[in-house]
């Protein structure tokens, strides 16, 4: 690949990857706080839905963004309500929440379907945005990739360096611990579903108006499942999940560039696959011996909590 | 799923009713997407939606949507078929074995298959010769590209999808003999943030004509705001890409379901096997956008009448594939039966 077409490939890699990364950085902190919510990818339809309209019936981004993440918090709303007010199971009730969502987003965008909205600007710095390679490398995007990346830098600064991080992760490392030590196991818990509901949202208006502009049906194809398991690849760590987040929108994109350079050695569905399989290679990876102790996943994930004494 | 339960809870008592006379004819549609998808399975819709009002009470017409290809298809199929439906249209080519299957155990209900090609007594094939409207749009891809590099956004390397990246490629060939066209599989129908990425990166490679069989209206957007040409798919995609679109392949079933229903009706329906393109009106073009000159909507709607007239045959030889093989010698056409198995690309590609 010759540099002029690795600049546009690494821009669309990073556009690829910033909704994975708002659901996933999301997804983190509910998981950190001990509660597994499957329901991403309907958070993120929803999100993608509510954005798309109000952005179509206002004209404003900024509404459209804010009705995606709001939209997404309150079907985690639900989900908590679910899960910890009324003690379900997790699972089944984040998979609900997934078929819900799905079918709430077609219900409320069918009119929505083939509507266009103007797509999110892009930022444009005068003289800095035109340097060579690294203008549009680094400063062409729209306003959420900057932040995505800023959201998961002050996650990863709040969960390990502020007392509400150190409390987050002791709720989910041992729920009767902190409740013995006086925390309010659930209000925080409800709090940290609200937090990556609203960044599943967010990652569903950045499809539904950034992306690609547009809303249909299924819009986020199955990308809530990726940020599930990219929360994992990248170890509960905000960072990490960012970097495969990274890794796997530029696997995405190169397999078309090379499909598109006419390489056929290898099968197409074989190339589909790769993003995959890179998961399930590091996932092995990572889950092996010394480094699975070194994963530490959440204690207390999955655990429904209740207070007892 | 939801939505296709409580489509489905209604219809069991009927089958008795069935042979009351009185009682409007009873049709199904099973499509394979959502029916706001703003192409394949809306094109069906719509062809429901007119023949629905085309017979008023005499016919009752409802669809389930969203059926997933395999068990969940045939589970869908056999609650029609025992929930009274008279005519079922099954419009997926990955519907077609659990057709067959279930029409075996329901020999009084009369099954349609789209895009297949196994046939029963009670079941009957119907398929669009969609690459007829590629080949038109491959002469204006001829025709307009200024690098002479056209991109093809596929879902899966099927008989269907190749043949239209072949008619295409062909018939730009013939105006432009350098043209090249590249290809980018997504392995999917649907996923607009993928089909945009790919369109990208076809852009990013030289291309200037943009061209998709897919789902979604992604790759029209993409071209929009990147101020290329491209053409749309299934249906009218001119309200996503006003300077971009060229023209688009549009669907129509209306005229078969008419037909078809109208048969039912009156007990001549009988099982077949077509294949309809331009001549019949099945398979239509949109107007052309701005960005035909006029040579080439000249020359397009010469490709056009060579097609209805039957003047022009896209598949004779000589065709190389890919690798430069001979795969039709001079003087021979490809027969539908050939067309419908191709599983090679031609050279260009």
């Amino acid at each position: 690949m010759t540099s002029d077409l690795l600049v546009p490939a690494l821009v669309s890699a990073t556009t690829s990857a910033t909704p994975l990364v708002l659901a996933a950085v999301g997804e983190t902190v509910t998981e950190r706080a001990g509660v597994l919510n499957l329901g991403v990818e309907g958070m993120m339809l929803v999100g993608a839905v509510a954005a798309f309209s109000v952005t179509a019936l206002t004209g404003s981004d900024i509404l459209g963004i804010t009705a995606g993440a709001l939209a997404g918090a309150a079907l985690a709303a639900l989900f908590a309500f679910l899960t910890l007010t009324l003690a379900a199971n997790q699972v089944a009730s984040g998979l609900a929440i997934t078929i819900f969502g799905g079918g709430l987003s077609s219900l409320l965008g069918a009119s929505f379907v083939g509507r266009r909205v103007a797509p999110l600007a892009h930022v444009h710095i005068p003289l800095l945005s035109n340097i060579p390679l690294l203008g549009p490398l680094l400063l062409r995007y729209d306003p959420l990739v900057y932040l995505s990346i800023a959201i998961t830098g002050f996650i990863a600064w709040a969960l390990h360096r502020t007392r509400a991080g150190l409390v987050l992760r002791a709720v989910g490392e041992s729920d009767v611990s902190a409740y013995a030590l006086g925390y309010n196991v659930l209000r925080i818990r409800f709090l940290a579903v609200l937090f990556g509901g609203a960044l599943a949202g967010l990652a569903g208006a950045y499809l539904s108006l950034a992306a690609t502009p547009m809303w249909m049906e299924g819009l986020t194809a199955g990308r809530g499942w990726i940020a599930l398991a990219l929360v994992v690849f990248g170890a509960w760590r905000p960072w990490r999940v960012l970097a495969g987040a990274y890794l796997f929108g530029a696997i995405t994109v190169l397999q078309f560039y090379l499909q598109g350079a006419g390489f056929v050695a290898v099968p197409t569905q074989f190339l589909a696959m790769i993003p995959y399989l890179a998961t399930i290679v590091v996932l092995t990876v990572i889950s092996s011996g010394g480094a699975r102790r070194r994963l530490r996943a959440p204690a207390s994930l999955g655990n429904p909590f209740r207070a007892t004494t | 799923m939801i939505k296709r339960r409580s489509l489905l809870a209604g219809g069991i008592a009927l089958t008795a009713s069935r042979a009351r006379a009185a009682a409007p004819l009873k049709v199904a549609f099973v499509y394979t997407g959502p029916v706001a998808d703003e192409g394949y399975t809306f094109q069906h819709d719509l062809a429901r939606r007119t023949m629905q009002s085309h017979y008023g009470a005499r016919v009752q017409s409802h669809f389930v949507e969203n059926v997933g290809e395999g068990p969940d298809c045939e589970r869908v199929l056999r609650q029609l078929a025992s929930g009274g439906d008279d005519l079922i249209f099954s419009t997926s080519f990955g519907f077609m074995n659990s057709v067959i299957r279930v029409a075996r155990q329901f020999p009084d209900v009369k099954f349609e298959q789209a895009t297949g090609y196994k046939t029963a007594v009670n079941v009957a094939e119907y398929n669009l010769r969609f690459y007829e409207g590629r080949i038109v749009c491959g002469t204006l891809a001829g025709m307009l590209s200024k690098t002479g590099i056209g991109g093809y956004v596929a879902a899966y390397p099927i008989p269907e999808v190749i043949m239209g990246i072949n008619a295409f490629t062909l018939a730009a060939r013939k105006i432009n003999p350098n043209f090249r066209v590249k290809v980018i599989y997504i392995n999917s129908w649907i996923d607009p943030g993928r089909e945009a990425d790919a369109a990208k990166s076809l852009l990013d490679q030289g291309a200037d004509i943009l061209s998709d069989h897919m789902d979604s209206s992604a790759t029209m957007q993409t071209a929009e705001a990147r101020g290329v040409l491209a053409f749309g798919q299934s249906s009218d995609r001119a309200h996503v890409g006003p300077k971009a679109q060229l023209t688009a392949i549009i669907d129509n079933w209306t005229d078969y379901y008419i037909k078809r229903v109208g048969a039912a009706l009156d007990g001549t329906w009988k099982t077949g096997n077509v294949w309809m393109g331009l001549k019949d009106g099945a398979v239509t073009l949109a107007p052309w956008g701005p960005g035909v000159t006029q040579a080439a909507a000249a020359a397009a709607d010469k490709t056009k009448a060579g097609i209805i007239d039957g003047s022009l045959q896209i598949f004779a030889g000589p065709i190389k594939d890919q690798a430069g093989t001979l795969r039709v010698p001079a003087g021979q056409t490809m027969t539908d039966d050939q067309v419908l198995k191709m599983d090679w690309l031609v050279e260009g590609t």
